[in-house]
């Protein structure tokens, strides 16, 4: 075990895993440069072949990564920004979901493309968003989107381990977090597989990336005031573990789903119907999302600050479903 | 290597385009019945470039191709059976029924996808490419696609991240005149897609589409600098599409020029029929070959006829590597 933050363990995921396996290798723009510290020695330890900078040409290297895991490679691309995503909707939507599938499984297409949620830091629309829930519409991907840097490793280890396309979603605002993480080279977190990050039992606060961190925070000072908050971390969004979050709801019977991304067909969408269709016989308030408004993200902080989900909108939405007002300071 | 002369090789070739001819004939026959369902996007007439180009390729080689799919794997060497059940949406077929007409690819030939979203198979050759080269395997990844595939982003994306990197990767830009319904020339800038080659830096070669020999040299050529190292070679075929953008599109959308005839005239097959009598094969040889080769597609049929269609079940297959769950509500009234 160490005390190591959110970078450092998907530099040491990525680490492992190039140790265990020749077949791993990385590509994306300016990588042997380290630019966000996530491959720190990695040039000097595994050399030009395996850490491959790219032309800036998301939709070309994205669909070779593709090609080349096809061929028995099990790359690791790192697109850095979620919104350089884009420009590879073809390859990732058309052929790397999809090949597996429309060959009637002659394909397999073992890779992984990193890229993070670079949201909250006047960055401006462009280049802040927080893409998944679009890919978690789409077939064929896996989805992680861990909060903390122990889940981080294991869960990114078992991407490249997976033998299915894996899109691993780093929330920037958990990069400096820290946590305890195994140092055992077998240590891997199973896709599909969520988390109690503290237990309670009045509401169930789901939160996606970055929000579990925020609903933590939230249940700490709700538990002052006598508010018993269960937070639920999904970790992985394909697959999504329906039977965690069902449980937990079934138990407190409230539900509120925090989520980053903009409204309309977010995760917490998902989630709160999940919720909705399966366990509404346990449910004692209507269930309800948190998240950014569908709105574009301005670069001022004055105004990007307040659209993203927040401790005191959770603190609020939660007295709201318990029936208890603000309480007056003494 | 035996020389693109020598008659057995003649004969291989002349044995391939007749395979494709003769299939995909029977295929718009029964496609006119009803019996195969969605489009079929036929080859006729550019079987030569097919051909030819898989003709300089090992079998161990990577070739990815796109929605005019029934030419590439048969070019390749792949067997009918497969394919023609894949035509009819059978279980047997080289997709298990979920690929079609658009996506006829034999894995088991080294293709790795023809694939429908136009100018999307070119990094995946390109990947294949880097696969290869960093497995250090001496083979090589073609990729064919269309005229109107050489204005799409990905095809320049691939060209370029192959001439950087130098990868094993030979570009095919089958050029039939058209795109769906707009002539190259209205949808290509410039005179002709390999003269692009020069601004990678990169050999761009262009050749008669309509005989096989020429291509077969022109793809060897490349086939042997991406082999030994020299990096990616963008080749075009100039040649014809006889029949629509494809079969089932409800009324014709090609708009035939006054060169049409002409080409009618050149087809490659005859063509090369012509080459190999002259080289003194005797003609009874290539009767026996059509022959066969009628055999093999009505074989190919009556396998395909006598398949099972997919349990539905099966529709679940393959998005993972692990089954996905099946909705109850949706399997009750499947
Ligand atoms: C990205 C994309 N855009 C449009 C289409 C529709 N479409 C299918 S084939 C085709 C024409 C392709 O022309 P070309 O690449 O020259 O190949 P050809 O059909 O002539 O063999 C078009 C526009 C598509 N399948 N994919």
């Amino acid at each position: 075990m160490a005390r190591i933050t959110y970078l450092e363990a998907i530099q040491q995921a990525q680490m492992e895993e190039m140790i265990l396996d020749s077949r791993v290798f990385m590509m994306g723009e300016d990588i042997r440069c380290n630019v966000f510290g996530t491959t720190t020695g990695f040039l000097e330890k595994f050399g030009e072949a395996r850490i491959r900078d790219t032309p800036i040409s998301e939709n070309g290297f994205i669909g070779a990564a593709g090609g080349a895991a096809i061929v028995g490679m099990r790359p690791i691309v790192d697109a850095t920004i979620s919104s350089f995503l884009f420009p590879a909707m073809d390859q990732i939507c058309s052929i790397i979901a999809k090949s597996s599938y429309i060959y009637g499984g002659q394909a397999r297409l073992p890779l992984v493309i990193r890229s993070c949620l670079f949201y909250g830091n006047s960055n401006a629309a462009q280049h802040s968003d927080r893409p998944y829930p679009m890919f978690m519409n789409m077939p064929g991907l896996k989805i992680i989107a861990p909060s903390n840097a122990r889940d981080m490793k294991g869960l990114l280890k078992a991407a490249v381990r997976s033998d299915d396309p894996v899109l691993s979603f780093e929330d920037s605002t958990c990069w400096t977090n820290k946590s305890e993480v195994p140092d055992d080279m077998d240590f891997v977190i199973p896709l599909g597989k969520g988390d109690v990050k503290r237990e309670g039992t009045d509401i169930t606060v789901i939160g996606i990336a970055g929000a579990v961190n925020i609903a933590l925070k939230a249940a700490e000072q709700l538990a002052r005031e006598g508010i018993s908050i269960e937070v639920v971390d999904p970790r992985s969004l394909v697959p999504l573990d329906h039977e965690l979050i069902l449980r937990s709801v079934r138990k407190t019977g409230r539900a509120i789903c925090v989520d980053p991304a903009h409204k309309t067909c977010s995760a917490a969408s998902e989630i709160a119907a999940t919720i909705a269709e399966y366990a509404f016989e346990a449910l004692r308030a209507p269930v309800v999302r948190i998240t950014t408004p569908d709105t574009h993200l301005p670069f001022s902080p004055h105004i990007e600050k307040p659209l993203y989900p927040s401790v005191a909108r959770i603190v609020d939405a939660a007295r709201r479903l318990v029936g208890a007002g603000t309480p007056v300071p003494a | 290597m035996t020389a693109v002369g020598d008659n057995d090789r003649g004969l291989e070739k002349y044995l391939r385009m007749q395979r494709i001819r003769q299939f995909e004939n029977k295929a718009e026959a029964i496609h006119a019945q009803g019996e195969i369902p969605g489009a079929l996007h036929t080859y006729a007439g550019m079987e030569a470039s097919g051909v030819g180009a898989c003709m300089a390729l090992r079998d161990d080689d990577y070739m990815v191709g796109n929605h005019r799919s029934h030419g590439h794997p048969i070019a390749k060497g792949a067997m009918l059976r497969p394919l023609m059940a894949e035509l009819l949406g059978k279980t047997t077929g080289i997709c298990k029924g979920k690929g079609g007409s658009m996506h006829l690819s034999d894995f088991s030939m080294g293709s790795l996808g023809e694939t429908s979203i136009v100018g999307s198979g070119g990094p995946v050759a390109v990947g294949a490419a880097l696969g290869a080269q960093m497995q250090g395997l001496d083979r090589v990844a073609l990729c064919f696609f269309g005229d109107g595939a050489s204005s799409e982003g990905a095809i320049h994306e691939a060209l370029n991240l192959a001439a950087v990197w130098q990868l094993p990767a030979i570009f095919v830009c089958e050029n039939n005149r058209f795109g769906m319904s707009t002539p190259t020339s209205a949808g290509v800038a410039g005179e002709n897609v390999a003269d692009r080659a020069h601004g990678y830096g990169i050999p761009g070669v262009m050749v008669d589409g309509q005989d096989v020999d020429a291509v077969e040299i022109a793809v060897r050529e490349a086939v042997d600098r991406a082999r030994s190292g020299k990096g990616p070679t963008l080749i075009e075929t100039k040649t014809y599409r006889y029949g629509d953008h494809a079969v089932n599109m409800g009324r014709e959308l090609t708009p035939r020029g006054p060169d049409h005839e002409d080409w009618l005239a050149r087809d490659p097959i005859v063509l090369h029929r012509l080459r190999l009598l002259e080289q003194g094969v005797p003609p009874a040889a290539l009767d026996v070959i059509e022959a066969q080769v009628a055999e093999e597609v009505d074989d190919a049929l009556s396998f395909a006829r006598e398949s099972a269609y997919p349990a539905f079940e099966e529709a679940f297959d393959h998005v993972f590597v692990d089954r996905l769950p099946i909705p109850e509500d949706v399997l009750a009234h499947a």
